[in-house]
């Protein structure tokens, strides 16, 4: 016999099921009265340093069918890539900026929006840029543990071309699903969750 | 936030032969949710390793009593009153504090207050079935509710889910950010679900099952359950070269 090292085993996952509005947002869900608003439902202010942009899209089953039910959480750094998080030791972000946002999928049309600013650009642990991404997660009924992915500016070619993620992506006909379409102010982002487009999934 | 350093190590890899997988066809919506490609594995980025950490101030005085929280003034939820407490620590069995929880469960009688729910069971008026609150400095937390009820659901022609609560979890970490459902001692009914059996393993089913907890029952008032959340451990960053050092 030897020690045991005594690690825990993390808690497993069970889907979000078809009512996570009620918990992760009330309000949206027409529960009022118990929370003012509902959490992450605004990322900016006015003091908000950083270009604005519109993040939108849907989330797309198997059979091509919008999730009208799904949770979308994002996550990303301020406008000089810091992130406002107790772990970030590089320096303190935005404090106009909240970093997350997080946005029901709508119930008739499916679609998501976030109104935030760009991302700067955040170190790689060996020291080289990431491109400007935002993190994804998403749950809903059927997923049976939340699906990570980043999204990335279609427009920031040189800096999408040098990112050592998506350098590690092995089919390189896969990276476009990464890219949000910038159409103006606003980037377009659908994901697919099966198929010929299916969206690259991270386990990171 | 507690007094402690925050830490800025990587995570350990996520066990997915714990976890469901993504594709169990018993669970029949999980068949065109379930992405089918081999998922992208990368060590934790600061974009994984930073997350969102959510003051104290943030509550309400009654978010953490599902009880009262949706009632009128002088009126409470209908159903068996019941304390659910617990402890959210890490892999490493570090205490994670200033973790917030937010839960949503039917009422006692197994409905959902939600515009897609159909179930013949009745609302209760005084119960909306949501309701958050933070971990202290040690991660511990508790918040009041009534045992919710089982509830019919499409799937099989009669499959029933056992009683549940679901948790949603932020860590400090957006890569520890967890979903799952809290079962409840003694339930016949959790052996019998497409949704808890699209876990493989007995012994993380039985994770998620909360035990009965008599020395925390109130006398006269509520029994409590006892539920423990472990969240993803992380690595010491003392021999790795970071930019943002140790
Ligand atoms: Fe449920």
């Amino acid at each position: 016999m030897v020690q045991s090292l005594g690690f825990l085993k993390e808690t497993p996952s069970q889907t979000a099921g078809p009512y996570v509005h009620i918990g992760c947002t009330p309000n949206f869900s027409g529960i009022t009265g118990v929370y003012e608003a509902d959490l992450g439902i605004s990322m900016v202010n006015d003091q908000t340093f950083g270009e604005r942009v519109t993040l939108r899209g849907r989330i797309f089953d198997g059979t091509g069918t919008p999730l009208r039910d799904a949770l979308v959480e994002i996550w990303q750094a301020d406008a000089k890539g810091l992130y406002n998080s107790p772990s970030e030791m590089r320096g303190t972000a935005d404090a106009n900026f909240s970093g997350w946002g997080r946005c029901p999928t709508d119930m008739e049309t499916g679609e998501y929006i976030f109104e935030t600013i760009k991302p700067g650009r955040v170190p790689y642990k060996d020291g080289r840029l990431m491109a400007p991404h935002v993190t994804l997660w998403i749950v809903a009924r059927g997923i049976n543990i939340g699906l990570q992915t980043r999204l990335y500016f279609a427009d920031e070619e040189a800096a999408n071309a040098e990112d050592p993620v998506l350098q590690r992506i092995e089919h390189r006909n896969r990276v476009p699903t990464l890219l949000a379409r910038k159409d103006g102010s606003t980037y377009h982002f659908d994901i697919h969750l099966q198929g010929e487009k299916e969206t690259v999934f991270f386990d990171i | 936030m507690s007094n402690r350093k925050p830490e800025t190590g990587a995570f350990f890899q996520r066990d997915r032969q714990w976890h469901p997988p993504a594709y169990t066809p018993d669970y029949k919506t999980s068949v065109v949710r379930s992405p089918q490609r081999a998922l992208l594995s990368l060590d934790s980025t600061l974009s994984e390793i930073t997350g969102p950490v959510f003051g104290h101030s943030l509550l309400g005085e009654l978010d953490d009593d599902l009880i009262h929280n949706f009632a009128k003034p002088g009126e409470s939820a209908i159903g068996q009153r019941i304390i659910v407490h617990g402890r959210v620590v890490d892999e490493r069995g570090v205490g994670v504090a200033s973790a917030l929880l937010e839960f949503w469960q039917a009422n006692a009688g197994g409905r959902y207050r939600h515009k897609r729910e159909g179930y013949l069971a009745p609302l209760d008026p005084n119960f909306g079935g949501c309701g958050r609150t933070i971990t202290d400095e040690d991660g511990y937390y508790r918040f009041r509710t009534v045992k919710p009820g089982a509830y019919p659901w499409p799937n099989g022609v009669n499959d029933w889910r056992p009683a549940h609560i679901h948790f949603s979890v932020f860590g400090h970490g957006f890569a520890q950010r967890l979903i799952t459902q809290m079962y409840f001692e003694g339930d016949p009914m959790i052996w019998q679900c497409p949704i808890v059996k699209s876990i493989p393993d007995k012994a993380a089913i039985e994770q998620l099952i909360a035990a009965l907890d008599r020395q925390n029952t109130i006398p006269m008032d509520a029994r409590a359950y006892k539920f423990d959340i472990v969240l993803r451990g992380r690595r010491s960053t003392l021999f790795e070269n970071r930019l943002e050092g140790n």
